[in-house]
């Protein structure tokens, strides 16, 4: 029974706060466009036979008919890569400083890499726009150093997309592969060296594959929400910048079309769920081998 | 399963309703009413007024289609009002409240009635129109003395839009407005629903579309003002904002604004209750105390827009009601034209043609 109970309570958190939302969402990407409260048909009200009859696929056939969507979502794709290699590449160092730093800086480290929680995401990614700008301060101190004579436009292009999600998911990256190195017995490396490695081997024969479980989760946490998102790009990126969050946007705000927006939403979670799976097995994959 | 919750939802509601009758809530458009106007309510009616603002019309329009958007006044603009009308979104007023109606202004009542026949459901707030702003030195600098800046020309002829690439021209975000001007260049009806017409308004778009900077619905203000940006096709108001912002700056920038001689559209901002508002009769105080005269001009004198209130007009300072970039001439008057709300399959190729114009695919 106290079992069941432990059992009970995440998936009762699976069922409320993700499939239940889930099936709404993939009931209105079943329906039909009307001009009502709410705007699309059939709703409840019009009684549960009435509501089978009026289900059907054809918005995620709608899709198919316009390569604007593949498009978005290879391009999506193609972004939420790159920029989850690049913020590895940025946080892996980072988190083999701080598990490397003296014991008594380790705490401050950590506070350090935590600290831009404490103000709100939208402002932060707004302090980009300042800093990116061709008159924001990244082009003022490159200017009075002599590096350029021009403004650099980086802002309205995808290298501001880039610069603002590996800002901001270098965290996520962060604290799981720093979880890992720092449980690491550092006595393993001296017995590499001990056997000839060189530094640098050791570093990639022994770091870097027990520190593997920290990188695949910090991997899939910043690709997952990098995938969908939307306010990175619509305030850094330009109109040249094609992102499936953004065609989400306009499909539900510009078009009014929820059931097509709901579409493009189940068809983004699908694309989503084997990524999730995979980590999910990482992760439990993981549990055991600590066990 | 789903009725109790929210007939529990709607008891909530009632009693919150009960006890404190006294409040308002307002959803208008950002940098739009003069604050002193908010405090000037409440000290008179007594009544709390809760004032938010939203930026884009699609995002009112969400929020009204989603229901129970829990504000009393919302200002949608005449196209937006008239398919949220039709959703049933709004409640008729009720006239025998609005003792002040009186003082509203024929010439745009009628134009009005298309949106909303016989303004049954709303009261219009302010209105204008979409043009061009010019950084007059820069614009002749790039373009010789005789630049047309009066003209769509200046804006949809790519060699002109090529030569003031450099210097940076801006363009709305609301392809129900820049498309319709597209047609008025190529000599379309700007109103037309035909998606072949609205396809070579696609095509006069992209010709120009590698010389602008970006498209965006606040950002020109400022852009205007510090002389980062030499044109913008924006609205009246914000342009004029603009050249008194630069004015007070005397950072030498001269905007002017001109609506286009070929036509420019001409748009209205309407004020209407939700049809579950919560506090109907405050509503209904909140509407005449907006249609007050000297209510009225002070938010006008404050935004630089005109109104729909000719009892007001005798309040209005010389720089509203005289300048004709806000009040037009009658010769003007007669040029600008209106549009409707295009039909949902219509809209899908308008919202296409536009990302196609953005993004370049």
């Amino acid at each position: 029974m106290r079992k069941f109970a432990l059992i009970a309570v995440p998936y009762a958190w699976l069922l409320a706060l993700f499939l239940i939302p889930f099936l709404i969402v993939f009931k209105v990407s079943l329906s039909d466009t009307a001009l009502a409260i709410p705007p699309y048909t059939p709703t409840l009200k019009d009684g549960f036979g009435a509501l089978i009859d009026g289900l059907d696929l054809e918005n995620f056939w709608f899709l198919t008919t316009d390569d604007l969507y593949y498009k978005a979502y290879l391009s999506s794709l193609q972004i939420a890569l790159l920029s989850t290699f690049l913020t590895l590449l940025v946080g892996y160092p980072m988190a083999y400083g701080m598990a490397r730093a003296p014991e008594e800086w380790r705490a401050t480290l950590m506070m350090l890499v935590i600290l831009p929680f404490w103000t709100s995401f939208l402002i932060r990614v707004y302090a980009w726009v300042g800093i990116l700008s061709n008159e924001g301060l990244l082009n003022q101190l490159l200017l009075w150093v002599g590096v350029i004579n021009e403004p650099l436009t980086i802002l309205n292009t995808n290298t501001a997309v880039y610069i603002g999600i590996v800002y901001t998911y270098l965290p996520f990256m962060i604290l799981p592969i720093y979880a890992a190195l720092d449980r690491m017995d550092d006595s393993l490396i001296e017995a590499a060296e001990d056997l000839g490695c060189s530094r640098l081997t050791a570093f990639w024969l022994v770091t870097v594959p027990l520190s593997k479980n920290g990188i695949v989760a910090g991997c899939f946490l910043v690709f997952i929400p990098a995938l969908g998102e939307f306010v990175i790009p619509s305030l850094l990126g330009g109109s040249g910048t094609l992102m499936i969050g953004k065609v989400l946007f306009e499909e539900f705000f510009n078009n009014r079309d929820w059931p097509v927006a709901s579409a493009v939403a189940v068809i983004l979670l699908l694309i989503l769920i084997v990524p999730i799976v995979l980590f999910q097995r990482n992760q439990q994959k993981q549990a055991e081998a600590e066990q | 399963m789903f009725k109790p919750l929210f007939t529990g939802t709607a008891v909530l509601a009632l009693m919150a309703g009960t006890a404190m009758a006294q409040e308002v809530r307002v959803y208008n458009w950002s940098d739009y009413i003069d604050e002193d106007l908010l405090a000037k309510f409440e000290e008179e009616t007594g009544i709390e007024l809760i004032y938010d603002v939203f930026d884009s019309n699609e995002v009112l329009e969400t929020k009204m289609l989603a229901g129970g958007s829990g504000y009393d006044v919302v200002v949608p603009s005449g196209t937006f009002l008239q398919r949220q009308i039709t959703a049933g979104a709004f409640q008729k007023l009720d006239p025998s409240k609005l003792p002040n109606l009186d003082n509203m202004w024929d010439v745009v009542e009628q134009r009005t009635e298309q949106y909303d026949p016989d303004n049954a459901y709303s009261i219009n707030y302010m209105w204008g129109t979409t043009g061009i702003g010019a950084n007059v030195a820069k614009v002749k600098e790039a373009l010789g003395e005789d630049a047309p800046l009066d003209s769509l020309e200046l804006v949809m002829n790519p060699d002109n839009m090529s030569k003031l690439a450099d210097c940076g021209v801006h363009f709305l975000d609301a392809p129900a407005e820049m498309l319709p001007m597209a047609l008025k260049y190529i000599g379309e009806d700007p109103d037309s629903h035909d998606p072949e017409v609205l396809a070579k308004a696609e095509e006069a778009m992209m010709q120009i579309r590698p010389y602008i900077q970006k498209f965006h619905s606040s950002e020109y203000i400022n852009a205007l003002a510090n002389g980062d940006i030499c044109v913008a096709v924006g609205w009246s108001g914000d342009i004029l904002q603009a050249r008194d912002r630069a004015a007070e700056a005397d950072n030498g920038v001269e905007i002017v604004y001109n609506a286009p001689k070929e036509g420019a559209q001409m748009w209205f901002d309407q004020m209407a209750i939700p049809v579950d508002a919560p506090n109907v009769d405050a509503a209904h105080t909140f509407l005449n105390f907006i249609m007050d005269a000297e209510n009225m001009a002070a938010a006008s004198n404050y935004v630089y827009y005109a109104n729909g209130n000719k009892a007001s007009q005798e309040y209005l300072v010389e720089d509203v009601i005289d300048d004709p970039a806000i009040y037009p001439s009658e010769e003007t008057l007669n040029n600008l034209f209106t549009t409707t709300p295009y039909p949902q399959k219509v809209q899908r190729v308008v919202t296409r043609a536009w990302t196609k114009v953005k993004s370049g695919t």
